[in-house]
């Protein structure tokens, strides 16, 4: 079968422009249906795809497989918490003051972690992930371990109000809509595309001139830089921070949720995450024993479909004809 | 903080490292010879204390729970590796880990089936319920110097085994250049599997022992598979030598934290800040440790491949 390349095949326009018009109309929809609880929880499951989209950036296309993910994120959400403490309550000063404390603990962590690779990498970024999480742990002005409570949603300003739980649910849409499209034109740009040529042969790269080390920091500080926004924008949310949405597992979750979906799929992120958060939330609701079916659900994955949700429905970010998960490719195998 | 304290702080340490060591060097070997990242390798640790908590419980009989938890738990580690992990070899790091994320998450589903949600009772034995004095002012739990004793014996065990062993052999052919030992004509799946059992022997081992001093519980495994990757990772990836020095370290380093850094915080600072920081340094202390050998020697300190 032919496929048409993804910027003329008109699915790749329609569809999320159909996903998105759906996600949009949603707040105004739901209360008709009585689903307005799951405005909340649409809201949670945008910021976690946003998060999980950074990482697939930085794992997808970076080549970098970082276990600490979950870290920026937390100092995301904490420097909210402490500009929140020091009076400032304009919402956007707060989303890129939060964005800038991830930038800089990720250019220091970054600093010393890229000289490592592999499962060094891993591990040297599960290390740092776990000296902020306990960071987090002795500040007692912050709530240690128990956690802080933001009394009242920052001002968003425009006439926007931010305790509607609608109005905030298409900020955060707009927010997130603007960073899926930086990153998918961030890898259509030159510098997406030496990075990518880093994570396929870094030792080509170099000899061709490119500054290696130093993109892939960049790409490392970009991809903390919006998870600490989605941590902040997760603190905006719920009200709520503690070190525990910090725990290596939720790295490791992280990892999971990116995997799934695809990993190196543009929208591997945004697939993975739905998939994970609804099923947790349902899971959840029915069960008692609701992490076994998890369990399996990533074991039939790898064993079937290594490259993710996402591959079954497009072409292999590899480019070469079908990817090996295709579900084409399955079809094939199993006739 | 007299001598004494210090002394006890050590060997707790050197006895907690031996345990780190045992569950290090499954790890470090099945990474070696097969290139596998397996995260499940604490679930086989939690296996090996519930189960010798339970026959103990029936039995009475330490020994016979040892045994037990330790037979046990290398089925399940057969069983994982001959449904599962064999086909997770040729494939990336990054599936083996997600896979092996999914078998923690099935293993922690069932042993909340099986024996509950809340942590179960692990008792010592009877025979070493008191105190060995070992110097005259330093009495040390019996139950304790018995894992120390344990640690040495395993540790010199799998040393004869991997160094003076045609086995061993294998596993260091395997482990240096696994395609030329291939080439050469070593059967390599058998090998894969006999390797796997190995460490899920040496989990269960630590497990059994530890479950006395720790509390049995889901998430067990979890907790101490940070530590034992810590270790791995500052050993050098692949080596049996370098996982002993570093569990050694990280042993030490890990209860040093936790017993001097409060008590001498205390003296220098504010006494409510010190309750905030010494907790906080003492979880940090290892992984300090790990970067900073990291930062230096980038592929550990006795890296297995040149």
């Amino acid at each position: 079968m032919s496929m048409t390349t993804k910027e003329t095949n008109p699915m790749a326009v329609a569809g999320p422009a159909l996903v998105l018009l759906g996600l949009a109309v949603f707040p105004a929809v739901a209360p008709h249906f009585g689903l307005d609880y799951y405005t909340g929880f649409v809201m949670r499951m945008l910021i976690v795809m946003l998060i999980a989209t950074s990482l697939n950036y930085l794992m997808g296309y970076g080549g970098m497989v970082a276990l600490g993910h979950a870290g920026f994120v937390g100092v995301g959400a904490y420097a909210l918490v402490a500009m929140t403490e020091a009076g400032v309550t304009n919402a956007w000063a707060l989303w890129g003051g939060a964005m800038l404390a991830a930038a800089v603990a990720a250019l220091l962590i970054g600093a010393v972690s890229l000289r490592t690779k592999g499962v060094y990498f891993i591990m040297i970024t599960l290390a740092f992930a776990q000296m902020l999480y306990y960071l987090a742990v002795s500040l007692r002005v912050y709530g240690g371990d128990d956690g802080y409570n933001l009394y009242s949603r920052p001002v968003l300003g425009f006439g926007l109000d931010a305790a509607d739980d609608a109005t905030l649910y298409w900020v955060v849409l707009a927010v997130c809509a603007a960073c899926f499209l930086f990153f998918h034109r961030s890898v259509g740009s030159r510098f997406g595309q030496a990075l990518v040529g880093i994570r396929d042969n870094e030792s080509r790269m170099m000899a061709l001139g490119y500054p290696v080390f130093l993109l892939k920091l960049q790409a490392f500080v970009i991809a903390a830089a919006v998870a600490g926004l989605g941590g902040a924008l997760m603190v905006t949310q719920n009200s709520f921070i503690s070190p525990s949405s910090m725990h290596w597992s939720q790295s490791a979750v992280l990892i999971v949720i990116v995997v799934l979906g695809g990993l190196g799929h543009r929208w591997g992120g945004v697939i993975g995450a739905a998939v994970w958060v609804s099923l947790e939330e349902t899971l959840r609701m029915s069960t008692e024993y609701w992490h076994w079916p998890l369990g399996a659900l990533l074991i039939t994955i790898i064993l079937f479909a290594p490259e993710g949700l996402g591959a079954l429905f497009h072409r292999s970010p590899a480019g070469k004809g079908e990817g090996r998960g295709g579900i084409f490719y399955l079809l094939r195998r199993s006739a | 903080m007299d001598s004494i304290f210090i002394i006890e702080q050590l060997i707790n340490g050197i006895g907690y490292g031996l345990m780190l060591f045992l569950l290090a060097a499954g790890l470090t070997l099945v990474f070696g010879v097969m290139d596998t990242m397996n995260l499940a390798h604490g679930t086989l640790f939690m296996f090996g204390a519930y189960i010798a908590a339970t026959v103990h419980e029936a039995s009475h009989s330490f020994l016979a729970a040892v045994l037990c938890g330790v037979l046990v738990t290398m089925l399940i580690g057969a069983l994982l590796e001959v449904t599962l992990m064999r086909r997770l070899y040729k494939r990336n790091h990054l599936n083996q880990v997600v896979a092996t994320f999914g078998v923690i998450l099935l293993a922690d589903d069932f042993v909340k089936w099986m024996w509950g949600a809340s942590p179960i009772m692990a008792s010592t034995p009877a025979a070493l319920a008191g105190p060995v004095q070992l110097l005259p002012d330093l009495p040390y739990p019996s139950y304790r110097l018995l894992i120390l004793v344990a640690g040495v014996v395993a540790a010199l065990a799998l040393y004869v085994v991997v160094n003076h062993t045609r086995l061993g052999m294998l596993v260091r052919a395997g482990a240096s250049d696994r395609p030329m030992a291939e080439l050469m004509g070593v059967r390599v799946q058998s090998v894969f599997t006999l390797v796997f059992v190995i460490g899920a022997a040496l989990a269960g081992v630590a497990g059994a022992l530890m479950g006395p001093l720790t509390s049995v519980q889901i998430g067990m495994g979890e907790g101490i598979l940070i530590p034992a990757l810590v270790v791995i990772v500052i050993g050098g990836i692949g080596s049996v030598r370098g996982s002993f020095v570093a569990a050694m370290l990280v042993g030490v380093v890990d209860t040093a934290g936790r017993a001097f850094v409060p008590p001498l915080l205390r003296e220098v600072m504010a006494p409510a800040l010190a309750a905030d920081v010494g907790p906080a340094l003492a979880g940090i202390a290892m992984y300090v440790l790990m970067a900073v050998v990291l930062c230096f020697k980038p592929g550990g300190l006795f890296p297995a491949r040149g």
